[in-house]
């Protein structure tokens, strides 16, 4: 096993009920590298992230994450969600508190880190994406593309090594989109191991070093972007891309 | 502008707000007209009655009235006029029902005492509200010292109080205790571990399908049976348990509903960046779910307010009590309005207080932050 690796799946199923939503999947993510991963909905892109940070359990398999295995064991489960990040597709700021607040919170209640030096990082990473005169308001008073970027923010406050992105722009007005791209996209460049649910393939284009393509629970093809798109192996995918390149 | 112009111009706001509203056409006209004169009617009898042919302390030859036959107008068939005469005679018992006299300072230092220790709960923004809060944790047990007496203090058994103290303490403590209460049921409600949830669950529906008296004569009867020998809790006691734990389970439920109000996502939110059970629950979800319960719950705070006057069935006097005690007494006999219409009055003015309190707070959620 190389030093790199810092997510490690094996044979990972999950069913709701009677529905089987991720079939046998496995994955490995090295350090640094930045995945992004495809497919049309239903198809357990999203539910297979959030099985990294155990927001969903899965059955049968091994996660793996930083040489820590997930199960029910809580102390596992809180080390691994505190390097692990996560934006979320409808950015579930905490809407009865500031944006500073927001930011600052975990690192006050998880680090033990004091009041004043908390709020001093949540300034630097609202400086990060570029909204730190917004630090006193509350996120209802913000557009979708400040919310997204203060969740960033949230996020990488409790400097995270992996960061989980699901759906991040699909809740998005388009105008919208970009400013939360260009702060992946930076983020991506200073060398954050990423794992970006998406269909913003511009955008994977641009920072994707593997492409995931998922379908009925399976990970139907994962290649590079270049492949991917320029010489896709499966049907599934070819008519995927067709789908969502020509609209 | 000279004042003439300026009662010229707010005369006409007036007059067009008055034809707008009430006279805009002859079918309103008309329903204004009946309103008014049923108005006229109803209230003109009702001052009459209340005020202007009352005998208060004196009556109309200017006697002081110790009994039922002073009053100026009860004793006339056909003549109304109230005799409130009975309400001061009875003053003290109203307020603190046996309570001996010359230790009756005692409870008005609480009643003093009881606007300092809530406000700092109700409003968040005044000065020093951190000492305010200090105070609410500390008033229960200068409460407990003041009332029930202890070293430096002669002792008040609760059988002697009475009268609004008892209300009051039945209401207040009741909803006090309640509340930590009823969010541990809330939450137990909600939990995933199905020991706890059917524990709350089952409480929950058991107490709210059963009636208060029921649980009052319960609480009576078999709560000596739950405790060791020789502890035997006065019926207050027992009345403050049944009184507690039925506004628990109301407010739990009217706390549930601002939980499931609360998206999903906000605790994955919180559980993602590392928070634990209780820090999500303390920090995320408590504050916005009991914003949205505010209502619900004041409104299961006057229903208990009024529901502790039920408490005379087992053998306390609560303000109810006390004024069909004074009924009983031959003296002032038959006196039903007036002792009806006071004790009315002073439930109106506290629930009517929880309830502007209410409409206040959603006003001001409203406006607030998001």
């Amino acid at each position: 096993m190389s030093t790199d690796q810092v997510i490690h799946l094996e044979k990972v199923n999950k069913w709701y009920d009677d529905f089987h939503v991720l079939k046998d999947i496995d994955l490995i993510v090295n350090k640094g590298q930045k995945i992004v991963i495809c497919g049309p909905s239903g198809s357990g892109k999203s539910t297979m992230i959030r099985c990294i940070n155990r927001l969903e359990a899965h059955q049968k398999g091994t996660i793996v994450v930083h040489g820590t295995e997930l199960t029910n064991d809580l102390k596992n489960i809180d080390l691994i969600r505190k390097n692990v990040g996560m934006v979320f597709q409808q950015f579930n700021l905490f809407p009865h508190l500031s944006v500073l607040d927001n930011i600052s919170l975990a690192p006050i209640w998880v680090k033990k880190m004091p009041k004043n030096e908390a709020e001093d990082i949540a300034m630097s990473y609202l400086e990060k994406v570029k909204i730190p005169e917004q630090a006193q308001k509350f996120p209802g008073q913000l557009s979708g593309g400040q919310q997204q970027r203060v969740a960033i923010a949230r996020s990488l406050a409790m400097n995270p090594d992996i960061m989980l992105f699901d759906e991040p722009t699909s809740a998005l007005d388009p105008e919208m989109i970009k400013e939360v791209l260009d702060v992946m996209i930076q983020l991506a460049e200073e060398g954050m191991t990423m794992l970006v649910v998406t269909h913003e393939m511009g955008f994977a284009k641009t920072v994707a070093d593997q492409m995931i393509f998922m379908d009925e629970g399976r990970i139907v093809e994962q290649a590079s972007p270049d492949e991917f798109f320029n010489n896709p192996k499966s049907d599934r995918t070819k008519l995927f891309l067709s789908q969502i390149l020509n609209h | 502008m000279s004042s003439t112009t300026i009662q010229i111009i707010s005369r006409s706001k007036y007059y067009n707000w008055l034809v707008k509203n009430l006279f805009s056409s002859w079918v309103n006209t008309v329903l204004t007209v009946i309103a008014l004169i049923f108005l006229y009617q109803v209230g003109s009898f009702f001052l009459n009655w209340a005020i202007f042919d009352a005998d208060f302390r004196y009556n109309f030859q200017g006697e002081l009235i110790i009994d039922r036959g002073f009053c100026s107008k009860n004793i006339m068939p056909g003549e109304y006029g109230a005799c409130w005469a009975i309400i001061f005679a009875r003053w003290n018992q109203f307020m603190y029902g046996l309570y001996p006299i010359e230790e009756a300072w005692r409870v008005n230092l609480i009643y003093a005492l009881l606007p300092l220790a809530i406000i700092g709960i109700l409003f968040d923004k005044i000065p020093f509200r951190k000492y305010f809060i200090y105070f609410t944790f500390i008033f229960p047990f200068l409460a407990y010292f003041m009332l029930y007496g202890g070293p430096g203090l002669s002792v008040v058994g609760t059988n002697k109080w009475g009268g609004l103290l008892v209300t009051l303490f039945l209401g207040v403590t009741g909803i006090g205790l309640a509340f930590p209460l009823s969010i541990l049921l809330a939450l137990g409600r909600r939990s995933k571990m199905p020991i706890i949830k059917s524990l709350c669950v089952v409480f929950i529906e058991f107490i709210r399908g059963v009636p208060l008296i029921t649980l009052l004569f319960t609480a009576n009867v078999m709560l000596p049976l739950f405790l060791p020998d020789g502890v035997n809790p006065d019926n207050l006691l027992r009345a403050l348990v049944a009184v507690t734990l039925f506004q628990s389970a109301y407010m739990a439920e009217a706390i549930r509903g601002g939980l499931q109000a609360i998206p999903r996502g906000q605790v994955e939110a919180a559980q993602s960046l590392g928070l634990s059970y209780w820090q999500t629950t303390r920090k995320i979800v408590l504050p916005q779910a009991l914003k949205i319960a505010i209502p619900p719950i004041v409104n299961t705070c006057i229903g208990l307010f009024k529901d502790t006057s039920l408490v005379l069935i087992i053998g306390l006097f609560d303000l109810l009590g006390i004024g069909r005690a004074a009924l009983a007494d031959m003296t002032w006999t038959k006196l039903y309005y007036e002792v009806y219409v006071f004790i009315s009055l002073v439930f109106f003015i506290f629930c009517f207080g929880m309830s502007r309190y209410s409409l206040y707070l959603e006003k001001k959620l409203k406006t607030d932050n998001s």
